[in-house]
């Protein structure tokens, strides 16, 4: 199975390891990876906080990329990522004037035909049952919170994607592959995201919660589907620490880390090595 | 040969600023047939009658036009003068020169012209209308009443105290509907069942009351004055004439643990059960889905038990016809489901409030037993997850209403009153605890309501903040209601033992397939369409039928009551004569001409055209004809235009009128 592949920058840069993960964890499950030629930024947040016009063309270009390559889907693993790209493609496929003023802009022809998906639905897509024959080991020593941030599922209406308010697509796949995920209270509060920057006390009060709360309910690590967010929950876990006085311990893994696993590809491969909390 | 009398109206400044209604008076004046031609001040005033009356008379007129408002406003005023002064009052058009006229337009000269246009027009149809004379239907002089909740007994007592029979139908075991389940009333806090229940029993003794419960409308035939309704009643498995009601059957029943339906499944009852003790009839019904004799051939205590042997597990479905003449629609409501399973897709739940997940998150109506008395904690408040005594209690209010995003856009109007009765009652039993209110605005009109409100607040001490929950979430047995308050402009977190969600009223299943039976409109959200929303709010466009109650919008108790006695009235009005006139102005089929090809039948929204045969002396098959009964057709003429062989014609509004109309024009 060919898919069409927008890595976006997270996962060439600073999240490097969730890039691994990605490939790594589908190519085991027999699901090549196309990325796109020419891709260029989605646009993130700076963009439509600037100029509503330069947010919707950024995506758009990747969009018709992807289109003249003929790829019919799209993953972006990256929330931010697919949701820029959802609301460009809602947002062109709803008005044809706005599709020919773009395409003049972005200098291609765009239609906003493509879809786009995250990488929950690529594994669903792929389905657990052929997930689980090609696994080679339980996940059954993972008590994992998993933890869906404030972008796999919102907008509702533009992603279109799991229950808004209490999602459970990861938990099916993790559970359908031995592991024991923990009913908890934060699966879609926010991690403060790119706030880390601007104001790194309220980024690390908010992840804190997080992690408490996911400890209080038994996990045993985390799970999530964001680069962001991992910056946040891993990267920041020991600022958080010691901001707190506090020792969480708690390791967050990508989806894909932990469906990796099960499919008998080792940590270095997936990038786990590159993780900041290291399991002890 | 005509005489045509033109009377044109200034409407004071309304038409006389724009048009030039004395030039206009004099160039109609010379139109063919007209003989005279005048305009007056107010020709609906009494000396504007009056004139109208002496021309009709000194100029021996055939025909009147009036051209003034709209024949919405003022058509029935004029015919009816005309009718005084001996005149036919079908002979009498309207020329509407105001709203079509003067109201939108500003150029004088131009409005002139095109007033004397309307006024020729009008001329032109008047020469060619015809006498009409109403028509006349019997009435069958029974009402029925569909619902037996506050507001259709309350129409069914006041319709059967006149001496009219009634048939009250309502689909569960017993009457009483949502309030039967009600703690206390606002803003009176007077108990909901004893001020009802003494209504039940009167429903359940009339003499002109022929009840069915457990049953439900299926078909609906005829029109206005002549319905006959199917009913089917539901196999209740006991006889209930020989039942005595006395209990044993469902004292004995081993099968208990059913969720309640009464009790909104936060208790149990019997596989034979009455749905509460105050039930009328107080019979008892066999849910099948529960009785072990259905389910595994076994059991039958409840017939052994019955001393009067009147468990009949071979008990069928029965369907019965009834004629009336007129139909109450009380079909009530229901509270929007406030997880994600909605009735329509467009409507998203609020899975943030975590309903269904977290046991002690309610919604009001299971509030409303967990106060009441006779509700499955004898009236002590105790949450459902624990039974212990909640002792910080948070409302949210408009769950569902007036959120465009859930699909919801009205306000279901009584949740603030009931939400401040909550807080109230709930202070009342457990006085160290405290009630806590999230809400938009507070909708308190009504007589003494704002009062209540502030006497929830100021003596009972709730604490409202204004804004709404974002996140319920549940730690260590307390529920963390997460939220703002805007007046603060501050977030809020509250640790709840217990939450109560004030969600939207929502149309009672089956409404709109009801509606559609018996031909009623209805909104976009199910509600049925009154047929004025001001003038005639309890008639609706089908004749003959009524609304009441919450199935027409939502509403608190009095209202509902108010209405329910407004639609009774109505239908005694109908009944108070033997015969029931309407207006001429309907379809008829030239039977000469049709080719019966039946293209009409299938075009008219009434069902008002049948497929009829022409027989001679002898019986013997001449042909096959449409036919309009008069006593559905509304005059829309929809079967006029598609008629092929324009066989099909509008009384009052003929063909050769419009031709006629056209051509003065051109």
């Amino acid at each position: 199975m060919d898919i069409g592949y927008y890595p976006g920058c997270a996962l060439h840069g600073s999240s490097n390891d969730y890039g691994s993960s990605v490939r790594a964890c589908l190519n085991a499950l027999g699901a090549r990876l196309c990325e796109l030629d020419d891709w260029i930024c989605c646009g993130a947040t700076a963009a439509h906080s600037l100029n509503h016009m330069l947010a919707l063309a950024l995506p758009s270009r990747n969009l018709a990329i992807a289109e003249r390559q003929g790829y019919e889907e799209l993953l972006a693993p990256c929330p931010m990522c697919s949701m820029e790209l959802l609301k460009a493609r809602c947002a062109l496929t709803a008005s044809s004037d706005l599709r020919e003023k773009v395409s003049e802009i972005v200098e291609l022809e765009v239609q906003g035909k493509t879809r786009v998906l995250n990488l929950i639905q690529i594994l669903q897509k792929i389905g657990l049952d052929a997930i689980k024959q090609r696994a080679v080991r339980t996940l059954k020593e993972f008590r994992p919170a998993c933890y869906y941030g404030c972008l796999l599922t919102r907008p509702a209406d533009t992603v279109q994607f799991d229950d808004c308010e209490q999602p459970s697509s990861m938990e099916t796949i993790l559970c359908a592959l031995g592991a024991e995920p923990v009913q908890w209270n934060y699966k879609t509060e926010c991690c403060g995201a790119g706030m880390t920057m601007a104001d790194g006390p309220t980024t690390l009060e908010l992840s804190h919660k997080i992690l408490s709360n996911a400890v209080a309910h038994g996990a045993n690590c985390m799970v999530v589907a964001c680069p962001m967010c991992h910056v946040n929950l891993d990267m920041k876990q020991a600022d958080i620490d010691r901001e707190y006085d506090c020792r969480h311990d708690l390791a967050v893994y990508y989806l894909s880390d932990l469906v990796g696993l099960a499919l008998g590809l080792d940590e270095k491969s997936l990038g786990i090595d590159r993780h900041f909390v290291v399991k002890r | 040969m005509s005489r045509i009398g033109i009377f044109i109206c200034w409407c004071g400044e309304n038409i006389a600023r724009n048009v030039d209604v004395e030039r206009a008076a004099a160039e109609v004046a010379d139109l063919p047939g007209v003989v005279c031609s005048v305009a007056y001040k107010y020709m609906c005033s009494d000396p504007g009658q009056s004139l109208m009356r002496q021309k009709i008379v000194s100029e021996r007129l055939t025909g009147v036009v009036v051209a003034s408002c709209s024949p919405h406003m003022h058509l029935r005023t004029f015919r009816k003068a005309a009718a005084m002064a001996g005149l036919n009052p079908y002979l009498v058009e309207m020329a509407n020169i105001r709203e079509h006229c003067s109201w939108v337009h500003h150029d004088r000269q131009q409005a002139t012209t095109k007033a004397v246009e309307l006024i020729r027009m009008s001329v032109a149809k008047v020469r060619a209308n015809a006498a009409l004379q109403p028509i006349s239907i019997p009435i069958t002089r029974r009402a029925l009443v569909i619902g037996g909740g506050v507001a259709g007994i309350q129409a069914a007592l006041d319709i059967a105290d006149s001496g009219r029979e009634v048939v009250l139908v309502e689909r569960e075991p017993s009457i009483g509907g949502k309030m039967a389940g009600l703690s206390e009333t606002f803003p009176t806090l007077d108990c909901s069942q004893c001020i009802l229940t003494p209504r039940m029993v009167d429903v359940g003794q009339h003499p002109n009351i022929r009840l069915y419960t457990y049953s439900e409308v299926e078909g609906v035939e005829g029109y206005v004055g002549n319905f006959k309704v199917t009913v089917r009643k539901k196999a209740r498995y006991v006889d209930m004439d020989a039942c005595t009601g006395c209990g044993q059957c469902w004292n004995a029943c081993p099968s208990k643990k059913n969720l309640s339906e009464f009790d909104y499944q936060m208790g149990n009852r019997t596989a034979i059960y009455v749905p509460f003790p105050q039930a009328v009839p107080a019979r008892p019904v066999i849910d099948r889905d529960a009785c072990l004799h259905f389910l595994k051939g076994k059991c039958g205590i409840c017939a052994k038990k019955c001393a009067a042997n009147a468990v009949k597990f071979d008990d069928q479905d029965e369907v019965i016809t009834e004629e009336v003449g007129a139909i109450v629609v009380a079909t009530g409501f229901k509270l929007y489901s406030i997880d994600r399973d909605q009735a329509s897709s467009k409507l998203a739940g609020y899975g943030e409030y975590g309903y269904g997940q977290y046991p002690d998150v309610v919604d009001a109506l299971q509030f409303e037993r967990i106060v009441s008395a006779s509700g499955p904690t004898g009236g002590e408040i105790r949450r459902p997850s624990d039974g212990q005594q909640p002792k910080s209690v948070v409302f949210i209010s408009c769950v569902g209403s007036r959120d465009n995003a859930k699909g919801i856009s009205y306000c279901s109007k009584i949740c603030c009153m009931y939400t401040a009765k909550h807080t109230m009652l709930y202070k009342h039993k457990v006085h160290d605890g405290q009630a806590h209110v999230f809400y938009m605005d507070i909708r308190s009109g009504g007589k003494n309501y704002d009062e209540f409100v502030r006497r929830a607040i100021e003596q009972d001490g709730a604490h409202y903040h204004r804004g709404r929950v974002s996140k319920i979430t549940q730690e260590n047995g307390k529920l963390i209601v997460r939220g703002v308050d805007t007046l603060v402009g501050e977030p809020l977190t509250i640790e709840a033992d217990l939450v109560v969600l004030a969600s939207a009223m929502q149309p009672a299943g089956g409404a709109t397939e009801l509606a559609q039976k018996l031909n009623v409109g209805y909104d976009e959200f199910g509600f049925l369409s009154e047929s004025h929303p001001k003038l005639r709010p309890v008639e609706t466009n089908a004749a003959g039928v009524f609304v009441c109650g919450a199935c027409q919008g939502p509403k608190d108790i009095p209202e509902s009551v108010a209405q329910a006695s407004a639609a009774a009235g109505k239908v005694l009005v109908m009944f108070s004569n033997e015969q029931l006139s309407r207006e001429p102005e309907v379809a008829r089929i030239n039977e000469t001409n049709c080719a019966a090809c039946f293209a009409c039948v299938r075009a008219c929204p009434y069902n008002a055209i049948e497929r009829a045969e022409v027989r001679d002396r002898k019986g013997q098959l001449v042909k096959r004809t449409a036919r309009v009964n008069p006593g559905l057709c509304m005059g829309c003429g929809t079967c006029v235009a598609i008629c092929p062989s324009k066989s099909a014609d509008l009384e009052g509004f003929t063909e050769q009128q419009v031709y006629a109309m056209v051509e003065s024009l051109v």
